[in-house]
């Protein structure tokens, strides 16, 4: 099993949640996180005190998925996720261990 | 706050023979014993117009002597703190009065609070909110136990008046204390037509504002007990005292009601009372306390413009009480103060974010705020005594000068005067008070040429020109502020220091206020 982590611009969401329904990956978990790399913040001005904002708001999208689906789901979310501008994002893979679904207690690839 | 009560109307019932046929039968002021004769009609005709013109309702009841020699239903039973029994207050006037209170209440809480509170970060927006009330409970204590009276005693007659401490520069505490005697009757020192209790808490609502606006200098690093106690003292020596000499019937600083004033100032709402006092002060209690932490190198953007946005509008509207309800009365004069704080707000509205389109090349919504702000600011000395045309010029200045002390001087001298109380209200009490000596214009308020242009004084002060001599006599009211502001808070500040200390720890201070001086927080994500 193999572990996705994705960071993306936050109005890229809605596209990669259904380009990865299209390929059967239904699950996912969401996060609203903060960050930069090569991307700039911006400046915010009140009243006479300038401001750089650094951090600019990104989502995190995690998913484990099966070995074999590993590919065409990276493939899914770099394509929907895309601008062609600085601040795209990243995508990393790990592996995992194990998993588990908590109602029925299955274990492995059936679990995911 | 000064008052249209010597109206051309009353002086022409004094000047004209009212002591009507019927008390001549009854001879002198005889035997208390012996009832009063009932006014004719005509002389119960003329107390009732005097309603419209903001006049004495005792004026046609009264003898050359100024006693009241016949009996009218006007005349109610309850005396008021100068101890004698006065006519019923008047329905639209106290009306006027009454929400006049409520909205001035209405910018503190939650004006003022939301105003600031929106402007600091997340993690001491509860401690702006606390600050606010705390206030406004602690001032109404108060000025109930002598506060009233040391601002306002000035009105319990000519005994009364010589009680002063310092005359006509500190009242006496035991005048009015414990608000003995202040009723629903009118105290015709400050209103013919006003409830004497309204007329109080009414003041009293500015007294409330007052040290609330001082919250925006010191504003992230002041311990809750400091604030408590630095009030308590800055209320008496400076607020109560700054009062008296500008709006104290005896005052030596009040021009449009004390013939025998030292100086002719103006203030009409209180741009000197409330405004330079509490920036001023926020001023030097700012240096005092030093900057916040990572001040200048962290991000301290304000953790929600939206509140700030609801706050200002808030203050707008209720400011309009604050205003012109300062007429004390619903009369000509509030007809004006309304409609100049109107243009004067819009107008600063507008033109600060032009300067800020001009120069940074983005309108912001603080900066419509402010420029809303300021132009009350500017507006709260002169709505009273200008004319629209100078609430124009008013609001134009409004929106540049203190634009101009947030965008650059601030970041000259370097201090850190958190939410800019010094620069929208140090600075703008300031220019309002001298812009109300160059903009006062005789046909905005008929009392200036009752006080300003009497033949008693050395000139006429109020010639309807830019220059006039009303502009020094505000420049020396000013001069007189600055110095009381800035030596009394300066004395206060290290009182409360040695008492209590002044600012929270360094760990207190970078985990917010919220959770350790209140055990609160504003928002649970």
């Amino acid at each position: 099993m193999k572990k996705i982590e994705a960071i993306i611009k936050p109005f890229k969401l809605e596209e990669v949640k259904d380009a990865l329904s299209e390929i059967g990956i239904e699950g996912m978990t969401v996060s609203e996180v903060k960050g930069f790399g090569r991307q700039k913040g911006h400046t915010e001005i009140y009243r006479g005190s300038e401001y750089t904002v650094d951090f600019l708001p990104k989502i995190k999208i995690e998913l484990v998925i099966a070995d074999g689906q590993k590919d065409a789901a990276v493939a899914a979310i770099v394509k929907a996720a895309k601008t062609g501008k600085i601040g795209d994002g990243k995508v990393f893979v790990s592996v995992v261990e194990d998993a588990i679904r908590i109602r029925t207690e299955e274990k492995g690839d059936s679990a995911v | 706050m000064a008052v249209a009560a010597f109206s051309t109307a009353s002086l022409r019932a004094q000047t004209t023979t009212n002591v009507p046929a019927a008390t001549t039968t009854n001879a002198a002021p005889a035997t208390t014993n012996a009832p009063l004769p009932a006014a004719t009609v005509e002389q119960r005709l003329e107390s009732v117009e005097a309603y419209f013109s903001n006049g004495d309702p005792t004026a046609p009841l009264k003898d050359t002597n100024g006693n009241i020699t016949v009996t009218s239903p006007i005349m109610s039973s309850l005396s008021n703190s100068l101890g004698s029994t006065y006519t019923y207050p008047g329905a639209g006037h106290n009306a006027w009065l009454l929400t006049s209170t409520a909205l001035v209440l209405f910018m503190t809480l939650p004006g003022l609070a939301l105003f600031y509170g929106g402007l600091v970060r997340k993690k001491n927006v509860l401690s702006v909110l606390a600050q606010c009330f705390l206030i406004t409970g602690l001032v109404t204590i108060l000025y109930i136990i002598c506060g009233y009276g040391m601002i306002f005693g000035g009105a319990g007659g000519a005994a009364a008046m010589k009680l002063d401490w310092i005359y006509g520069v500190v009242g006496n505490p035991k005048v009015c204390w414990m608000f003995a005697n202040v009723t629903s009757a009118p105290n015709p020192g400050y209103s013919y037509w006003v409830s004497e209790n309204v007329y109080a808490m009414f003041q009293m609502m500015f007294a409330i504002i007052t040290p609330a606006l001082i919250v925006g200098s010191i504003a992230e690093r002041m311990k809750i007990k400091a604030i408590l106690v630095f009030m308590t003292l800055w209320m008496f020596v400076v607020y109560f005292t700054q009062g008296h000499m500008v709006w104290g019937v005896n005052g030596i600083m009040n021009g449009c009601w004390n013939a025998d004033a030292k100086i002719h100032g103006l203030d009409f709402a209180g741009g000197t009372v409330v405004h330079m006092t509490s920036g001023w002060s926020g001023l030097v209690l700012c240096i005092i306390l030093g900057k916040r932490l990572g001040f200048g190198k962290e991000n301290f953007t304000p953790h929600s413009i939206v509140l700030t946005y609801i706050g200002a509008s808030m203050l707008w509207v209720g400011w309009y009480g604050f205003n012109s309800g300062s007429a004390v009365a619903a009369d000509i004069i509030a007809a004006n103060a309304f409609t100049t704080t109107t243009i004067a707000t819009a107008v600063g509205s507008f033109v600060w974010p032009m300067w800020e389109w001009i120069v940074k090349g983005k309108p912001s919504v603080l900066g419509f705020c402010s420029g809303a702000v300021a132009g009350l600011v500017l507006i709260t000395p002169a709505c009273g005594y200008v004319l629209p045309s100078g609430a124009i010029w008013i609001g134009i200045a409004a929106g540049t000068i203190p634009w101009f002390f947030c965008y650059k001087v601030k970041g000259w001298l370097g201090m850190d005067d958190a939410l800019d109380a010094w620069s929208v209200h140090g600075i703008g009490g300031m220019c309002g008070a001298i812009m109300t000596g160059m903009l006062a214009r005789n046909a905005a308020n008929p009392n200036l040429a009752t006080f300003l242009s009497n033949p008693k004084l050395p000139k006429v002060y109020v010639t309807d020109s830019w220059f006039q001599p009303q502009l020094w006599e505000q420049l020396k009211t000013v001069g007189v502020t600055l110095v009381l502001v800035i030596v009394g808070t300066i004395v206060c500040a290290f009182i409360t220091k040695v008492l209590v200390g002044l600012r929270v720890s360094e760990e207190v201070e970078m985990t917010g206020l919220d959770t350790t001086e209140h055990g609160e927080e504003g928002y649970h994500s």
